[in-house]
């Protein structure tokens, strides 16, 4: 993978978290824009969720990136994104944020809680993803 | 309607970073989640591309009383690093560490209609409404 591509397409990220807070005062954390899709908030976050896909559909169908192969479909593998799914969605709930909430807009806020929110999921996603390639 | 432009713009602009940095490639996310011989760093760069914009930029906000079209800024919230905190964010680590997602790249390959977003996506979404029953349970037990 590119290392320039890995930058420019952080500066993307970075854009778009600095644009709608300079705007609209809103943090572009995606499983807090997600899970509080509702009231008064809904249509702009479904607005940008939309778009969201959009914008990824519009890089690979202008030629800046190749879609990725789809994970093979075993038993084990898809018990194992179900589980990783839920997962995922209970600890962004409880955490209030992830790796955009807390680490695209919340270290750049200078927030505590998402300084340890980020050492902490960093820390057990490798210890994790690492456990499981010496497992198997 | 013109309130949406801002966020129809970012929206676009995130996804097409997650794809062009490679964020929404799960084996590419594995690949740097996986501290063993192999280890692909590059992914580092995501997250430090994205600061080196929003760190000066957060900071010159600072400054500012209001948003240039909202009328205040959102206040995440202010409670202390506490228990329930840390555990969602290692339940979220675990999670990104079995399947190479997180919440947005998930979102983006489901609008790719990868199979695995298929998957992954409304067991994300059951994911919050269980945190949404756990939370008070764990908080009452601390308090």
């Amino acid at each position: 993978m590119n290392l320039v591509l890995a930058l420019f397409g952080g500066m993307l990220i970075g854009a778009s978290a600095l644009l709608l807070y300079a705007v609209e005062g809103k943090i572009a954390g995606i499983s807090g824009i997600v899970f509080s899709a509702t009231g008064v908030e809904r249509v702009w976050k479904l607005v940008f969720l939309a778009s969201l896909m959009a914008g990824g559909w519009l890089a690979i169908g202008g030629g800046a990136a190749t879609p990725h192969a789809p994970v093979p479909a075993t038993p084990g593998g898809i018990a194992l994104l179900l589980l990783a799914g839920v997962s995922v969605g209970v600890g962004t709930r409880l955490s209030k944020g992830c790796t955009s909430g807390h680490g695209v807009c919340g270290l750049a806020r200078l927030s505590p809680r998402s300084l340890a929110a980020v050492m902490t999921f960093m820390g057990v996603g490798m210890l994790t993803a690492t456990a499981l390639r010496y497992a198997h | 309607m013109n309130r949406l432009v801002t966020p129809m713009l970012c929206g676009a602009l995130f996804g097409a970073g997650l794809v062009i940095s490679g964020m929404a490639d799960p084996s590419i996310v594995l690949g740097f989640l996986t501290l063993a011989p192999g280890w692909n760093p590059a992914l580092a760069l995501v997250m430090g591309g994205a600061l080196m914009i929003t760190v000066p930029g957060f900071f010159w906000l600072r400054r500012r009383a209001r948003p240039f079209v909202a009328e205040q800024f959102v206040m995440p919230p202010t409670r202390p690093v506490d228990h329930v905190l840390i555990l969602g964010a290692a339940l979220f680590g675990l999670g990104w560490g079995l399947a190479g997602f997180c919440p947005g790249p998930a979102i983006v390959s489901l609008g790719l209609g990868q199979g695995a977003a298929l998957l992954f996506v409304p067991a994300f979404l059951i994911g919050g409404k269980i945190a949404d029953f756990v939370e008070p349970l764990l908080r009452h037990r601390s308090a």
